[in-house]
């Protein structure tokens, strides 16, 4: 690391074997949107600091709109950060290969998109997308016979071979997904980034993906990040799951860790509204009044008086808990993203309009 | 009136062995096959399933809302003991949205742009009750009151407007006139969970002052469980199990429905790996429902099992 790093001290949930697959340092992203009289920069991310170890699925989830997507999207280099490092497989990639990714880039990192009805072309049989794959990456020649790989890439995502010579548009919308898995494997990707990979997919097929994905895992070693809002499968399919809100990150750890003992206010909040029928009379305005506030305009934080904390209003500080073999770390309660930032975020709810269209009325409904 | 006693007059809503099929010119596809149930008042009532099962075609027959190619072929609606499909025009404009209003997928997107808010909720006043303006205005803002929105709101155009406050004026708006039947279909599909829940719970509240019945679509268990009394699980057209919403998600008895669950991992306990259907797997020629338990229906074969056809796992 030659950047400044983001701060001096050992970061609770740092990487312990110092060698992960993706390892993001204060990753920055501003977008300018409004016309010419109402230009201004949004902070799609700030300051993002995020190790993805080798042969770990990791979560990354959120609310629309906090970012989760536009880390992908960075680390696949479709999106240029504005600062900060991304270093993949021991490569800065954005300062050596600055103005595009290189083919050798392209192979070790695989998107797997959300919609697979967009992601492949109709017309096209399903040989197409994977041979076309494996020639442009691996250089094997039109003559030689690939076939053998075809069939071993189908029968790595359960698809039968016989597939192989049918059009995409005959395919149902988990098969499409399944090739487009396959797809991404046939680089022999050392990460695969899944965004939302199972949210256009019919619900009786989803589980069929997420197992695939543990699957890939297990048996591959392939490293994922697993970006979704759907903290139950995250919980399910990754091994760390990573809170982000507002463009940062709240809270990262070992899923089970993260979702069973949440520790900052956001993710209490995002849990707590997820629909689980073994919950009891789920819904309580009062305490979700109590956390929204906690998270926008927290004053206190459990970690405050400990002289080792060291917690900021100012500086995203992470806070160790619970066993440290869980990785679990916690952004001090303290600390404040910007209000306009935060407003914008906890969306589409009656006390953020508030906050935007109606500042005078801010001090009463508070 | 058809004249037939109905075995359980109290009943909102009695659909009985309803089907109806898209006609093509090459081929007719059945979207809703011999499909019964009952909605009782006050009650809610759930139908899940994926996409194309059926499940939204049912409710817009309900509504009488289905155009050419989609023709009702078969069955019979009763809505408080009046016979849907043989109500004139006239009765349909208003039957819809006094007796039975719905909320679209991704109704949020259906108010009007250049309109106000305000405009938009008194126009249903003005045309529906025949309202002064000014007499309007004040239901406008009960209404939003209603809701938990500010009145000030109804100078906001749509967008003004988050989605998820979007969402409540599309419902406030079709529980204006107090329907007895409130039909949802995927209401929150395109919202945060935290918006979605809030949702959620504003339908509880609103059903539990006006005292509507809920006919409540999704593809989302955990989600319908919360909400429903009783649920039904479609597939391809047809029911494969009803039974008491919680009761049916702790004893699921079809294959399917098992499916549908897992597709929702618990969010407590250890992790333990589930299963879903294979890739391709369809189930075909589906049998009756019988009663597996009392209350609890289930289309399973006389010895208990179930059929699985065409497979391709």
């Amino acid at each position: 690391m030659t950047a400044q790093p983001p701060t001096s001290r050992p970061q609770p949930g740092a990487s312990p074997q110092g060698d992960p697959v993706i390892s993001l340092r204060g990753l920055t992203k501003d977008f300018q949107v409004g016309g010419l009289f109402s230009r201004r920069t949004v902070r799609a991310l700030n300051q993002i600091d995020l190790d993805v170890e080798r042969g770990e699925i990791m979560a990354l989830v959120g609310e629309s709109g906090s970012g989760k997507s536009t880390i992908a999207r960075c680390v696949i280099r479709l999106e240029q950060p504005t600062s900060g490092q991304i270093v993949v497989d021991g490569v800065d990639v954005v300062r050596e290969e600055p103005r595009r990714a290189s083919h050798e880039y392209r192979g070790k990192v695989q998107m797997v998109f959300q919609d697979p009805f967009g992601s492949l072309n109709p017309i096209h049989q399903v040989r197409h997308f994977l041979e076309r794959a494996i020639r442009l990456h691996t250089g094997v020649g039109r003559r030689e016979n690939i076939e053998s790989t075809l069939e071993e890439l189908m029968a790595t995502v359960d698809l039968p071979a016989d597939l192989l010579d049918t059009h995409a548009y005959e395919l149902s919308g988990g098969q499409r997904q399944r090739v487009a898995i396959a797809r991404a494997l046939a680089m022999e990707p050392q990460v695969i980034l899944a965004d939302e990979p199972t949210s256009m997919l019919d619900v009786s097929v989803r589980i069929g993906i997420l197992n695939l994905m543990r699957r890939l895992r297990g048996a591959k070693g392939i490293s994922m990040l697993y970006i979704t809002h759907d903290l139950a499968s995250a919980r399910y399919v990754a091994d760390r799951t990573t809170v982000m809100f507002a463009g940062e990150l709240v809270e990262s750890g070992r899923s089970t860790s993260v979702m069973d003992h949440p520790a900052h206010p956001y993710t209490q909040l995002l849990l707590s509204a997820v629909p689980d029928p073994d919950r009891a009379g789920s819904y309580d305005p009062v305490e979700r009044a109590r956390l929204r506030n906690a998270v926008l305009h927290s004053a206190s934080c459990p970690f405050d008086g400990d002289p080792n904390a060291g917690c900021s209003a100012t500086e995203p500080v992470r806070h160790a808990v619970g066993d440290p073999a869980d990785r679990h770390w916690v952004r001090c309660h303290m600390y404040r993203p910007s209000a306009e930032v935060a407003a914008r975020a906890l969306a589409a709810d009656k006390s953020e309009d508030d906050d935007i269209a109606q500042p005078a009325a801010r001090g009463k409904k508070a | 009136m058809t004249g037939i006693t109905d075995a359980a007059p109290r009943n909102v809503l009695v659909v009985s062995d309803l089907s109806v099929e898209y006609r093509g010119e090459k081929r007719t596809t059945r979207a809703v096959d011999r499909v019964s149930f009952t909605i009782g008042p006050g009650e809610a009532f759930g139908l899940a399933g994926e996409s194309g099962c059926g499940k939204s075609t049912a409710a817009n027959a309900i509504m009488r809302l289905l155009r050419d190619p989609a023709v009702i072929t078969g069955g019979s609606i009763l809505f408080d003991g009046r016979d849907v499909l043989a109500m004139s025009p006239d009765e349909l404009r208003s039957f819809r949205w006094r007796e039975v209003a719905m909320v679209f997928q991704s109704a949020m997107n259906s108010l009007n742009p250049v309109m106000t808010i305000g405009d938009q909720i008194m126009d249903i006043f003005t045309t529906h009750e025949g309202m002064t303006k000014k007499q309007a205005r004040v239901r406008a803002a009960e209404l939003l009151d209603l809701v938990q929105i500010d009145a000030g709101r109804l100078k906001a155009y749509p967008h003004q407007l988050s989605g998820g406050m979007r969402q409540r004026v599309v419902i406030a708006m079709a529980v204006a006139l107090h329907p007895t039947l409130l039909i949802m279909d995927e209401p929150t599909t395109a919202l945060d969970v935290v918006v979605q829940q809030e949702i959620m719970a504003q339908i509880g509240d609103l059903q539990q002052e006006l005292g509507f019945s809920i006919l409540f679509i999704t593809h989302d268990m955990s989600l319908m469980i919360e909400l429903c009394d009783r649920m039904a699980v479609m597939y391809s057209g047809r029911f494969v199990e009803t039974a008491e919403a919680k009761g049916l998600f702790a004893n699921p008895r079809h294959p399917y429905t098992r499916a549908l669950i897992n597709a929702f991992p618990p969010m407590h306990g250890p992790v333990a790996e589930l299963t879903g259907l294979g890739e391709g797997v369809r189930f075909t020629n589906i049998p009756d429902l019988v009663e597996v338990s009392p209350g609890h229906l289930a289309a399973l074969d006389s010895a208990g099992t179930h059929d699985i056809l065409g497979g391709r796992s």
